[in-house]
């Protein structure tokens, strides 16, 4: 059996055909650039690789000073967002077939947050957004001794598409009204309120309807749909950030 | 040795009192849906109805004014667009500019302007007299008995 699975790759791999794709980066190093600059790399790619294994390398070939995030490489740890052709993606999850090789392929860090160095970006003012919201369980009643929380089904799919996120900031980041004030919640706050506003189990809704009714909370939304387009995850983040809206105008969840 | 904050302990200060931003949004919901039907209703008058646009005249809008209902008509018509047009700007401003002198200088010029509009189409819409007492007779629109 591992004689035949060990064979069949070599027979495939000279089938699928190569081909070079350019990609320019946004590079910025803050110890001896002033300013951001473009810097293109020719890589030898296969249609089913991902824009993460030419970011591999040109890393690991051409110059190793390229700096960025990854951790899993499987779109679930949200590590390595970026901007791929001036669209928020996980470079993990983007295949080099599904973009237009015939042009260089732009690619850059995520925008709203501080550049670091390449395309590594400071974190922090999207995850204080994110711990202000309240992201925990909180239940003012004990569950009966030995027992769980129960919860039935219509229930649970209530906020089952918010449970999906993984924190990448890809939504946040491709927000306009995020670009420009640094102070609104972000998408990615509002995504993880829902999930525990509309969650049978928790008794704090009030709290964060209380706190998403800011003068930087939810009505800062313009629906816009960047942040639907831009999560990896399939979240409809702007109909989340809706119900959010309307479950503040009723009062309750 | 660092002090680590309860954990339930809210970051931003609750805020109290009205929420503009929240009624905001909600004028431009509600505002949007009604200029809906004022701005097709006065299209439809205006261009539509009887000879269509070429009735519009200086006779026509006088017409209009002379009865209360075009009046008040074209009075929401004028506060619900207006401050609607307004608050997009606003937001507009918000988008473009950061805090700052420029951002209250922008701001506050958009609401003079909202202010002096209102004021000056209000007055228009219920002072309007098309045969004004007084006034020389060439002056005049012809469907004035003065003339």
């Amino acid at each position: 059996m591992s004689t035949a699975t060990t064979d069949a790759p070599e027979a495939t791999e000279t089938a699928v055909p190569s081909f070079t794709v350019t990609f320019i980066i946004r590079r910025f190093d803050p110890d001896a650039d002033a300013e951001p600059r473009w810097q293109d790399f020719d890589v030898e790619m296969f249609p089913t690789d991902r824009v993460l294994d030419a970011l591999h390398k040109i890393k690991w070939e051409q110059d190793g000073s390229l700096t960025f995030r990854r951790s899993c490489a499987h779109g679930i740890c949200g590590s390595d967002a970026m901007r791929i052709n001036g669209r928020n993606r996980l470079a993990c999850k983007t295949l080099i077939k599904d973009l237009d090789i015939s042009k260089p392929i732009y690619v850059e860090a995520i925008k709203g947050l501080p550049l670091e160095k390449d395309l590594v970006v400071d974190m922090e003012p999207f995850f204080a957004s994110f711990r202000e919201v309240q992201p925990f369980l909180q239940a003012s009643t004990a569950p009966e001794p030995g027992k769980e929380r129960i919860q039935d089904v219509v229930a649970r799919e209530r906020f089952d598409d918010t449970t999906k996120c993984i924190l990448c900031a890809a939504c946040t980041t491709s927000c306009p009204v995020f670009w420009t004030d640094g102070q609104y919640f972000g998408p990615a706050a509002i995504v993880n309120a829902h999930r525990f506003i509309f969650d049978s189990r928790d008794d704090a809704a009030q709290v964060r309807l209380d706190i998403l009714n800011d003068k930087e909370g939810v009505w800062r939304c313009r629906t816009t749909f960047n942040c639907s387009d831009a999560c990896p995850r399939g979240i409809e983040v702007t109909k989340a950030i809706s119900e959010v809206k309307q479950a503040i105008m009723r009062g309750k969840p | 040795m660092t002090t680590i904050e309860a954990p339930r302990s809210p970051s931003r200060p609750a805020r109290r009192g009205v929420n503009l931003e929240k009624w905001g949004w909600i004028y431009m919901r509600v505002s949007g849906v009604l200029l809906v039907v004022l701005i097709f209703g006065h299209l439809f008058v205006n261009l539509l109805v009887g000879e269509g646009v070429k009735a519009i005249d200086f006779g026509f809008v006088a017409g209009k004014w002379a009865s209360p209902f075009w009046q008040w008509y074209d009075f929401f018509l004028l506060w619900f667009a207006l401050i609607h047009g307004a608050n997009g700007m606003r937001t507009l401003v918000n988008d473009y500019t950061n805090p700052g002198k420029v951002q209250t200088t922008l701001k506050v010029a958009l609401g003079a302007a909202v202010v002096v509009l209102l004021t000056l189409g209000t007055l228009v819409i219920f002072t309007f007299d098309a045969c004004p007492a007084g006034s020389p007779a060439e002056l005049l629109p012809s469907f004035c008995p003065a003339a």
